[in-house]
């Protein structure tokens, strides 16, 4: 599914941000990615959502080599990634709607199926009635869940969330972490970014921990996420 | 195939990015101008064939000591075919002479030559050697002008003012696409944070920029149609101003019917005012094309 060998990123000519990382996430994986300001969390996940290239090193995303990879095989690799921004990214002339709507659309998916699968993300994120309201329209917090809709709605098979709670209250963070959970049970790698470690007490997991470009993985006490009844073991890569 | 949104939406933002106004303006200048360009190409090409085949095919014979000769010289330019001949009365011979000799050139009793103005047909005509002999051994001594020479020089002008007219033609449709794409990177530039999620989301390159295109030309196609609408006035107050020169090129003078209003432009010049737009439309999309996907070549 996801593996790194060696992997370094400079932007330019700078320094290195990401330096010798090495790890594997197998299909329907879950890792905490963790680590303070700085360490390199935002890096490695524009590294996973293929913002950028590595500079050194080697990466293998859904099977395929990335510095082998042309550019024309990047689009359909990106449709199979979801990803929370912690800005959440909305595109600010559409409504929530089309927001939610806009990886379908890319994928080809027909208008008359699509209404129905957006329908029912918008209300199981509690933004049906919502639906035609543009980002400015909406709160933080509103806007948070069309992108956590967004990330989602095309079941990819790897989601990646950067800080996902942040503008959550304490219930749709457990309804947010509830879907991640599910979505992981249902075969997704999963790989969330956070320095909220209160939230990675209460769902406990295996983590990856970034220090200023270099990475550690570590087990947690319960090598399993479990969240409000969903649990899934981790497979280990 | 995917798309963005439903069809006619404005996934990008584009409406505002590329604005209704600014862009379809300084096309339907362009074309105006490409236009009146391409109108002077036309007529120089008019005055160019007229020229050719009218001006250029008229010899002038010159018989001296005529009296006797210039009967002998007409009957021979009368037996050759593809000559049209008209000897010039004394009147108009008196005409000709008076830059010279003053209004009384006739009292002078000069022995003037007869002068003849022949018009031949280029397909019809004896060849110059052939008709010089002919008219030596009627009457030695007989002076043929041919004013091809001359006339030589006047179609090269002609061609050189097509030729510049053509390089106008040229140089605005730079201009234009100098103008589209300055706008087209102004849209990116007004739209890089959504084309940078749409990118991230999985859009190809060709997606963006059909969408990018498909706005360009519809606004390059308005300006187009703008810039046609404005010149057809000025095209046709310009010929019925020329045509009193131009027999054969901006024709009619006086439109006063729809039918003479039709023909008092060129038929060329009719087939090529709606490619215009067509044209700025085409070069819209294809500068909007190369600009978009040479600044999403940045993008990993």
């Amino acid at each position: 599914m996801v593996r790194l060998d060696g992997v370094g990123l400079r932007y330019n000519n700078g320094p290195l941000v990401l330096e010798d990382v090495n790890f594997a996430l197998a299909p329907g994986a879950f890792r905490w990615l963790l680590g303070p300001s700085g360490a390199g969390k935002t890096s490695l996940l524009r590294l996973l959502t293929l913002s950028v290239r590595p500079s050194t090193g080697r990466l293998c995303l859904l099977g395929v080599p990335i510095e082998q990879a042309s550019r024309r095989d990047l689009p359909p690799l990106r449709r199979q990634i979801g990803m929370v921004f912690q800005d959440f990214r909305l595109l600010p002339h559409l409504s929530a709607f089309d927001n939610v709507a806009l990886p379908l659309r890319l994928a080809g998916r027909p208008e008359g199926q699509l209404r129905v699968d957006v329908g029912e993300m918008l209300r199981w994120v509690g933004l049906m009635r919502r639906a035609d309201a543009r980002p400015a329209e909406l709160s933080g917090g509103e806007q948070q869940r069309v992108a956590i809709a967004r990330a989602v709605i095309g079941r990819p098979a790897l989601l990646l969330a950067d800080e996902p709670t942040g503008n959550l209250d304490d219930a749709q963070a457990i309804r947010l972490m509830q879907l991640l959970a599910e979505l992981n049970r249902l075969g997704t790698t999963v790989v969330v970014a956070t320095h909220n470690e209160s939230l990675v007490a209460r769902h406990p997991g295996r983590a990856l921990r970034l220090n200023e470009g270099r990475l550690t993985e570590e087990n947690s006490a319960a090598a399993s996420l479990s969240i409000a009844g969903v649990q899934r073991s981790d497979q280990t890569a | 195939m995917a798309s963005l949104r439903p069809r006619g939406s404005d996934d990008l933002g584009l409406r505002r990015a590329l604005s209704d106004r600014l862009l379809p303006l300084l096309v339907a200048a362009m074309v105006f101008l490409a236009a009146l360009a391409a109108a002077g190409a036309i007529a120089a090409a008019g005055l160019a064939a007229h020229w050719r085949g009218g001006a250029a095919a008229v010899l002038t014979i010159q018989v001296p000591q005529p009296q006797g000769r210039a009967d002998a010289v007409a009957a021979v330019l009368a037996h050759m075919p593809g000559l049209t001949t008209r000897r010039l009365d004394a009147a108009e011979l008196a005409e000709l002479l008076r830059p010279w000799l003053g209004p009384d050139a006739a009292k002078l009793s000069l022995n003037l030559p007869a002068v003849f103005e022949v018009r031949a047909d280029p397909a019809a005509a004896p060849p110059a050697q052939l008709l010089d002999a002919a008219l030596q051994r009627a009457a030695p001594g007989t002076l043929v002008e041919r004013n091809g020479a001359w006339f030589a020089r006047l179609v090269a002008l002609a061609g050189s003012l097509q030729a510049c007219a053509a390089l106008a033609v040229l140089l605005v449709a730079c201009v234009g696409a100098a103008v589209v794409a300055v706008a087209a990177r102004a849209g990116l530039a007004a739209r890089r944070d959504s084309i940078e999620i749409v990118h991230g989301l999985g859009a190809t390159h060709g997606m963006i920029a059909s969408r990018f295109a498909g706005r360009v030309t519809l606004l390059a196609l308005a300006g187009g149609l703008l810039g046609v609408a404005v010149a057809v006035p000025v095209l046709l107050g310009l010929a019925s101003l020329m045509a009193p020169f131009q027999p054969q090129g901006l024709a009619v003078s006086q439109p006063d019917s729809p039918t003479a209003l039709f023909k008092a432009l060129p038929p060329m010049l009719w087939a090529l005012l709606p490619a215009l737009p067509a044209g700025a439309a085409l070069i819209g999309w294809i500068t909007t094309q190369i600009t978009v996907r040479t600044w999403l070549a940045r993008l990993p």
